[in-house]
């Protein structure tokens, strides 16, 4: 049966405590929110979720990415090609980027299952991720987070089985953002609960649940996103939930809510808990709803490597101060700097994109040695470029040689810690570190590779790989 | 058939600019200032040079040769432009000396210079900025924040504490700034503690503020002529003894093998100059070393591997040995170095060989700097960063 064969999950290593949120503007938020690093986005946290999801699978009978988000980086370019790149997938897939609903998460998914049950493609990958930004000041300020999840959808060994689905689509709008608008807007939130949020998910769910004639306590579990903590606590009671057992945490306390990526988020929280044979309802919200029963299979119990949500919340760095947070963002207009502009050259991206995007690095086969990035001769035995092949090193893990904090560096958040990382297995890797506490370096400590958004010269974003320290 | 340069060539004048925050003078001033000293020095005039070689990166300035001969309004004469980074004033040198070698010039002009204080920013900003190595390859760092992790590799390789390491670096700036303020012509002429030093704002961890360079406007020139012909210029004419220079492959910083300790280029090149000037114990027989120490961590490598103290043994060469004071056993950077007398890249090469030949003649500019009975020094100058440098070591030394 088509279905979920793995999933993965991206939370950033940031967090912001809504405390420093209510110091700035007053208020009585709790907990904390999951904060994008200055050089991560949509993309790049996809690219990480989908890492995760990866782990362990065989790439290749993939015929398929579906990118899910509602903060594409770019307008115009597509952000499924980079990712793939960044995967290192075939290059005969089919790619898209599923946008603009905060629902563009479970309607991809629905897609993929299509996609497979059709059998156009043996596996589609479906990545989900937000990076939303919230008016400073506003409701949705200490209620937006970032994160990422991803799926991939096959037809044999599924872990995740989708007995029914319901979709209803609606021209209803509550929460948009026009094409020159950075941060999101809304109506009256008494509005969208009471027309929006509350009749579309309750409607999808009782639809969804009389065709296939359950009722609530059916479900081991429901993952359901809201417009927040309370709309949630609402509809588990209008559903005949049992909030303590029944209901999962829609991750608002310690991750934020992530947009598109909200629901998947949490269905993916349900799935680390999830026994083989529970049955999970799931729904999700924004231009109508859509709500589905989902079975667990044996082999859920195959894919548990994951560091999912519980992993990648068990790992984080404190935002001391507002100020980052608004430097992150670039919510601010500041100095402008007085150093010669960065530049950027397509045409060498494009001449460097397997190394660039696929992390790819040579090995060479008369001395053997494996060298990052790319060469025109060996390093270390100068033979020539034919002797050198190419290969993956991106899931390489490594440790930290050296390294130095320059304060100096024309980065958004100095230091620029400067390292060099030797790979296991052979490869050493010169790069900038991030996601990085500076008190907390020295040499020898293990590091992992992360795709980044490097900078924005010529009004391009421009992707690489850093280092980091290991998340876990 | 090959043959050495020792000897062939002599240096008959020099000249060098006051460095320094030089609000007052443009890269034409700092030219002209430098260039007519050492005109001055030789005893002849602008029209007697029959050739010119330039070295500067040209940070703020438009490239070619122009700005040599625009500086000094020379009618058609050959400006050859020379670059190698930081190691340009030293590159220059090495032209200038070939071309008297060839015996295609029996007078002939090296000039170094920098003007970097008019870009509206402090420092040099970043190397490998997107664009001018690879757009997004590179990390980005600047001088320092390269050069700070050879400083982080050395403190772990050899067992000190980053409080011990950062504590030698800041002895190392003490040294610097000391002897830059007896230095008429220097930069920073102000004595420094260790104290402050190591309590000072950081630049790129480990380094702080008294660890680095300042950025420094500059020009340095020299008078190059025959050996034979040298007398008709001075009797305390200094010559070359040999020059070495080593271009990296590039790559050290992405090998497994290379620790950034050490400075790979700079060992090439000293092999080179060695055996050329015909040295054999490099720390015996020569009197004096200006190394390219643009960064405290700079000077101690730099004399490692030049190989006048073994790997590792230089904290206790210089601390408890004092062996690179001005008194000590092998004096190093006793005019200030880079880090106090000034670093304008293009013309540090040139100024080294300045303070040597100054050094020779007995001719410090201040009693309290000469150094007694110089007969051989080194200059060693070097661009890039740790595991991506080119570097050139030239000996000078009395007839």
């Amino acid at each position: 049966m088509v279905g979920i064969t793995s999933y993965g999950a991206y939370i950033p290593v940031y967090r912001l405590s809504r405390e420093i949120l209510n110091q700035v503007w007053g208020g009585g938020g709790k907990g904390e929110k999951a904060v994008a690093n200055f050089d991560e986005d949509s993309l790049t946290m996809g690219v990480e979720g989908a890492r995760d999801c990866l782990k362990g699978t065989e790439k290749e009978s993939i015929d398929a990415l579906y990118f899910a988000s509602t903060t594409p980086p770019f307008k115009e370019k597509q952000s499924a090609s980079i990712i793939a790149a960044a995967l290192d997938l075939r290059e005969d897939i089919i790619a898209a980027d599923i946008t603009d609903s905060l629902r563009c998460g479970t309607i991809a998914l629905r897609m993929a299952l299509d996609a497979v049950k059709a059998g156009s493609a043996r596996k589609v990958l479906v990545v989900v991720s937000d990076c939303r930004i919230p008016p400073p000041n506003s409701a949705f300020e200490p209620l937006f987070g970032d994160g990422a999840a991803a799926f991939l959808v096959g037809g044999n060994g599924a872990a995740v089985e989708i007995e029914g689905s319901h979709y209803i689509t609606s021209e209803f709008i509550d929460i948009w953002r026009l094409e020159y608008d950075k941060i999101t807007r809304t109506w009256e939130d008494r509005f969208i609960r009471d027309e929006g949020y509350t009749p579309y998910l309750q409607k999808a769910v009782a639809t969804l649940l009389k065709a296939h004639n359950l009722t609530a306590k059916d479900f081991a579990t429901a993952a359901f996103n809201a417009l927040d903590e309370r709309t949630h606590r609402d509809m588990a009671r209008r559903l005949g939930l049992d909030a303590k057992t029944q209901v999962q945490d829609p991750l608002f306390g310690k991750v934020g809510h992530t947009g598109a990526a909200s629901t998947p988020m949490i269905l993916i929280a349900a799935l680390e808990e999830a026994k083989p044979g529970d049955r999970i309802l799931l729904a999700s919200y924004g231009d109508g709803a859509d709500a589905h029963i989902l079975r667990v299979t044996d082999d859920i119990e195959k894919i548990r490597d994951k560091r999912g949500i519980k992993k990648n919340l068990d790992s984080k760095l404190m935002l001391d101060n507002y100020g980052k947070y608004v430097k992150f963002r670039n919510l601010m207009e500041f100095e402008p700097s007085l150093e010669i502009a960065p530049r950027t050259s397509l045409p060498e991206i494009w001449r460097d994109r397997n190394w660039v995007y696929k992390f790819h690095g040579h090995r060479c086969k008369k001395c053997g040695k494996i060298q990052f990035p790319m060469q025109k001769a060996c390093m270390y035995c100068q033979a020539d470029e034919k002797d050198l092949e190419e290969i993956g090193l991106s899931d390489k893990k490594g440790t930290l040689s050296t390294f130095s904090m320059d304060e100096r560096s024309p980065v958004i958040d100095p230091p620029n810690v400067l390292a060099a990382v030797t790979l296991e297995g052979g490869g050493r890797f010169f790069s900038q570190m991030t996601d990085r506490d500076v008190n907390n370096l020295k040499v020898g400590i293990p590091m992992e590779l992360t795709f980044r958004r490097i900078h924005d010269a010529l009004g391009v974003h421009n992707y690489f790989w850093k280092c980091r320290p290991a998340r876990e | 058939m090959r043959e050495s340069i020792k000897d062939k060539v002599a240096i008959v004048g020099m000249g060098c600019s006051r460095f320094g925050e030089r609000w007052d003078a443009g890269i034409e001033d700092l030219i002209r200032e430098a260039a007519f000293e050492a005109l001055q020095d030789a005893g002849i005039e602008l029209k007697d040079v029959q050739a010119i070689w330039l070295g500067t990166i040209g940070v703020g300035a438009t490239g070619t040769g122009l700005i040599a001969s625009t500086a000094l309004q020379t009618q058609y004469v050959p400006v050859t432009r020379v670059e190698n980074a930081c190691a340009s004033g030293q590159e220059a040198l090495r032209g200038a000396t070939y071309g008297v070698a060839s015996k295609v010039y029996d007078l002939v002009m090296a000039l170094g210079v920098e003007k970097l204080k008019d870009t509206g920013f402090a420092g040099l900003g970043a190397m490998g900025m997107p664009g001018r190595f690879e757009p997004v390859y590179g990390a980005f760092g600047t001088a320092p924040g390269r050069y700070a992790m050879a400083a982080t590799a050395y403190f772990a390789k050899y067992g000190l504490s980053p409080e011990e390491g950062k504590r030698m670096l800041a002895e190392i700036s003490v040294k610097s700034h000391h002897y830059g303020v007896s230095n008429p012509k220097a930069h920073l002429r102000r004595e420094i503690t260790a104290e402050q030093a190591t309590n000072a704002p950081i630049i790129a961890w480990p380094l702080g503020l008294f660890d680095c360079c300042g950025v420094t406007d500059g020009a340095s020139a020299a008078i190059l002529c025959p050996a034979e012909e040298a007398k008709k210029y001075r009797d305390d004419y200094v010559t070359i003894k040999g020059f070495g220079i080593g271009t990296s492959p590039g790559w050290g910083k992405e090998r497994e093998d290379y620790d950034f300790t050490y400075w790979d280029a700079t060992e090439a090149a000293a092999r080179l100059a060695y055996e050329e000037a015909g040295i054999k114990h490099p720390r015996r027989e020569l009197d004096m070393v200006e190394n390219h120490d643009c960064f405290s961590i700079a000077e101690l490598i730099a004399t490692e591997s030049l190989f006048l103290c073994e790997g590792g043994k230089y904290r206790e060469e210089f601390t408890n040995k004092r062996a690179y004071y001005h008194d000590g056993e092998m004096p190093v950077n006793i005019s200030g170095g880079l880090k106090s007398f000034g670093h304008p890249i293009g013309a540090s090469g040139c100024r080294e060989a300045y303070e040597i030949y100054k050094q020779i003649q007995g001719k410090a500019q201040e009693p309290s700097r000469q150094l007694k009975d110089v007969k051989l020094g080194l200059c060693h100058n070097q661009g890039g960063h740790p595991g991506r440098f080119v570097c050139g070591v030239a000996i000078l030394g009395t007839p």
